[in-house]
């Protein structure tokens, strides 16, 4: 460890490794973060900053490796643990108790009480706005929460920190849902709080932020640690490359296929706050990836062509024809399928058997006269599952009982089996192993090469640059880029979905 | 390949293995079904060798008569529940439906008009509570006990508190009528029948399967192209439909139309199809078990009836009886996992090192 301060640290992680089932999400990371200081997390999405940060909350607990609190190993067991010693996790999205005057947010659980216990509202509320001022804010500590913008409720999460005496404050991503103003005042008051000797751990995407507010950075790839330095040692070039660096492989088993017709015709697709003006089309044959950080709209937008959600103006044509907004059963009907971003709650119904799953989405075409054979559904589910060589162990049993990744083939295979004419994939390959990975990528590859259109929203960058034949990147609901797949480089769709200059693309 | 045998355990660790067919027989045991119809045997023959007068021919009639409007009523609660929902208002759409009944028969309407009126009007009650439910997105509990009361309510604004009691006697007399020869009312034939085509529509036809999908996660229904909402609405419209035809048979079958018939039959109907093994969370349960939770339950009732128990004891064994059935699923499972979690890995094996 070649830790960039040499004072000893207020928190060091070392070596923590969590792995979810065959997932190993965080591998053997270790860094320090020091009084007065704060330090950055980089990495793309999915390269574990997450994990890093529920493990410091107390959420997860390490299967190998430990925390150290001021020299003393601590495991916190929960988040009422991680609070206790000294741990204070600012979310994004703080999650307040919208009818309470925010004085009791502040001291929920550990009210001042006066005398017969009674809640000293007076006493209570003057402790609020002595924490206000030193954090150098002014929020009247007796309104309701409810109301609260986002910024201010992430100040009370602070003071709600300072009250418990934290000395380890993580934020992750604070900013993303904050304009410029807010995010400067969020500044100045992370300042104040390392001058007072706390330690700050800040997760951004935003370079500007990182390289004008931090003193440390840490970069992690893949769930592994790849360095720690000082910020004022490193360029912007240099981070990305290392969050992105690594070779595109040849898990990427692409077909080349002289694309055909316009199949899917998005047009001024806008949803207020979420999307806005996104254009696009899908060509026969042809692999489109979506690609951006987490929260640009991505997946918002493939539910809204879909039909799961509405939107306020733009249409959706399949094959020319138009496509009737909020109706799934319209979109499928009209031959798109969608496979959804969270297999556990929208893919599969994990409670019914592989079976029953597996025939979820064409129970009609099954059905003969009306009814349903029990056989009939038995050979078209086994039919599928070995089409897609899904392991499973019997078709009865619950889906909940197979692996991540046969999981995912399941949800392919019973979107297959409905024949569409427009797969869009949501974040494929998350969380499954890398063989499957690269079973559903030939899967992919090889709809393409039958004629499917394919549309494809993806977080990981060698998926997005191994698979597509084009590029599009969003950036907070509109697409900022399109690039050709033989112009995409890790760098160019980094620089898009982040909206830095490319200075080096 | 290591990757292709990673399934979870199995759900049931087996014990010393087990023979195909006996492994069968063991699951077929183990259901709640299984449970509930031995249930109904074992009470059968304990009230025919304690009760007098149980294992009679009359009393097996009145049996039948008193099952077929809880019977009737269980069958849309049953794909209600199936989904995750409740309709806590049949009780009072029969009631309302009893007392619309009473009042246009004293204004002079035939009664081949007033029966479809009244199943009509069964099911724009049982719309009201769909279009609150799926249109403006409540639970289900709240909007039927609110209409729960409201409908109860509307009953006596209709009819007071006069029975109307002057129907044909050819009417009143078809609704206890028995197959000849037998003890077996035609009303409970037609029930069964009715029955039968519940149990297609949830067990064999598409819609049908779709509700549990919907019961067991509504979101991945909708992934699924499945219309949620629409489903549920129908669902409701047939609660209240066969709600208000209980609502003829109740009213025919005691010849008396009043505005407070069928008062608390809710809590007998939902009693019965969560003893019949459908759960209260949604997305499982078979109507047959239901089917056999209301013969339970009424031959439980009855023969506590005939043994002289207070009515009000009668209400405590059914509420006790919806509450068990409720917990002791529940305690199952609970019970299994806590049995099978030394077996299945409190220790999780040591990961080959994968540090950098």
């Amino acid at each position: 460890m070649s830790g960039p301060a040499a004072a000893s640290p207020l928190l060091h992680l070392r070596d923590v490794a969590k792995s979810f089932g065959p997932v190993a999400a965080v591998k053997g990371v270790s860094f320090a973060l020091h009084a007065g200081r704060v330090h950055a997390l980089a990495g793309e999405n999915g390269a574990g900053k997450s994990t890093v940060v529920k493990m410091l909350a107390g959420v997860h607990r390490p299967d190998s490796g430990g925390l150290e609190l001021e020299g003393r190993p601590i495991s916190p067991d929960g988040p009422a643990a991680a609070q206790a010693a000294g741990i204070a996790v600012i979310h994004q999205e703080p999650t307040l108790f919208p009818d309470l005057p925010v004085a009791e947010n502040i001291f929920m659980g550990r009210q001042p009480t006066g005398r017969f216990g009674r809640i000293d509202r007076g006493a209570m509320n003057e402790a609020a706005g002595r924490l206000f001022a030193r954090l150098g804010v002014a929020i009247d500590p007796d309104r309701q929460a409810r109301g609260l913008s986002i910024a201010d409720q992430q100040l009370v999460e602070i003071a709600k920190a300072l009250s418990r005496r934290a000395k380890v404050f993580v934020m992750d991503e604070p900013t993303a849902a904050l304009s410029g103003v807010e995010a400067t005042r969020l500044f100045a008051v992370i300042r104040g709080l390392t001058e007072r000797g706390a330690a700050v751990l800040f997760i951004s995407h935003r370079f500007d932020e990182i390289f004008s507010l931090c003193d440390d950075i840490t970069v992690m790839r893949d769930g592994a640690w790849v360095s720690t330095d000082r910020v004022a040692d490193v360029t912007v070039d240099t981070v990305v490359r290392r969050m992105v660096g690594r070779e595109v492989s040849a898990l990427f088993p692409k077909q080349d296929v002289e694309p055909g017709d316009v199949v899917l015709d998005v047009r001024g697709l806008t949803r207020t706050g979420v999307f806005e003006d996104v254009s696009l089309t899908v060509r026969r044959g042809e692999i489109v990836a979506l690609a951006g950080l987490v929260g640009a709209g991505r997946s918002e937008v493939v539910r809204a062509v879909f039909g799961i959600d509405r939107y306020e103006s733009g249409d959706v044509r399949v094959g020319g024809r138009l496509l009737p907004p909020g109706s799934p059963a319209a979109a499928m009907a009209q031959g798109i399928a969608l496979v959804p971003e969270d297999r556990r709650q929208q893919g599969l119904v994990m409670e019914l058997s592989v079976e029953r799953n597996a025939t979820l989405t064409r129970l009609r075409p099954l059905a003969r006269f009306g009814l349903l054979s029990g056989r009939g559904e038995r050979r078209a589910a086994t039919d599928l599952a070995r089409r897609l060589h899904v392991r499973h162990g019997g078709l009865g049993d619950a889906v909940g009982t197979l692996s991540g990744g046969n999981q995912q083939k399941l949800v392919l295979a019973k979107w297959l089996a409905t024949s569409p004419q427009v797969l869009i994939l949501d974040e494929p390959t998350r969380g499954i192993d890398v063989g499957t990975k690269a079973e559903v990528h030939r899967i992919m590859s090889g709809l393409a090469a039958e004629d499917m259109a394919v549309l494809m929203v993806s977080s990981e960058l060698p998926e997005v640059l191994g698979m597509a034949d084009r590029v599009l990147v969003m950036r907070e609901g509109r697409i900022t880029a399109e690039l050709p797949g033989s112009r995409a480089t890790e760098e160019s769709v980094m620089f898009a979905a982040t909206g830095q200059p490319g200075a080096g693309a | 390949m290591a990757h292709d045998t990673l399934y979870a355990q199995p759900q049931e660790p087996q014990g010393p293995a087990p023979g195909r067919g006996g492994g069968r027989l063991a699951a077929v045991l183990r259901r709640w079904d299984t449970t509930v119809v031995l249930g109904l045997i074992a009470v059968v023959v304990g009230a025919a060798l304690l009760v007098d007068g149980f294992a009679t021919g009359r009393n097996a009639e009145f049996l039948l008569l008193d099952a077929v409007a809880i019977g009737l009523v269980a069958l849309p609660m049953t794909l209600i529940v199936v989904t995750g929902e409740i309709d806590l208002s049949v009780a009072s759409t029969l009631g309302l439906c009893s007392a619309v009944m009473g009042q246009l028969w004293l204004s002079g309407w035939p009664l081949e008009l007033i029966v479809p009126a009244a199943v009509a009007l069964g099911a724009v009650l049982g719309a009201v509570n769909g279009l609150f439910v799926t249109g403006f997105g409540l639970p289900s509990l709240a909007v039927t006990i609110g209409t729960l009361a409201a409908y109860r309510g509307l009953a006596f604004v209709v009819l007071g508190d006069q029975a109307v009691a002057d129907f044909p006697g050819e009417w009143t007399d078809a609704a206890v009528g028995t197959v000849p020869g037998g003890a077996l009312p035609w009303a409970m034939v037609g029930t069964a029948l009715l029955a039968v085509v519940f149990g297609i529509l949830l067990h064999a036809t598409p819609p049908g399967r779709e509700l549990y999908a919907i019961g067991s996660n509504a979101e991945a229904a909708r992934f699924s192209g499945i219309a949620v909402a629409r489903r549920k609405f129908w669902l409701f419209v047939a609660s209240g439909a066969v709600s208000g035809l209980a609502g003829v048979y109740w009213t025919l079958r005691y010849a008396s139309a009043r505005a407070d018939n069928g008062e608390g039959l809710e809590l007998a109907v939902v009693a019965a199809v969560l003893l019949g093994g459908v759960s209260i969370f949604g997305g499982r349960g078979t109507l047959a078990g239901v089917c056999a939770g209301v013969l339970l339950l009424g031959t439980l009732r009855n023969a506590l009836q005939l043994a002289d128990v207070p009515s009000d004891t009668l209400d405590i064994v059914t509420g006790s009886l919806l509450i068990a059935s409720v917990v002791v699923p529940n305690a199952v499972v609970l019970l299994r996992a806590r049995l099978g979690r030394p077996r299945s890995g409190s220790a999780p094996p040591p990961r080959p090192g994968n540090a950098p």
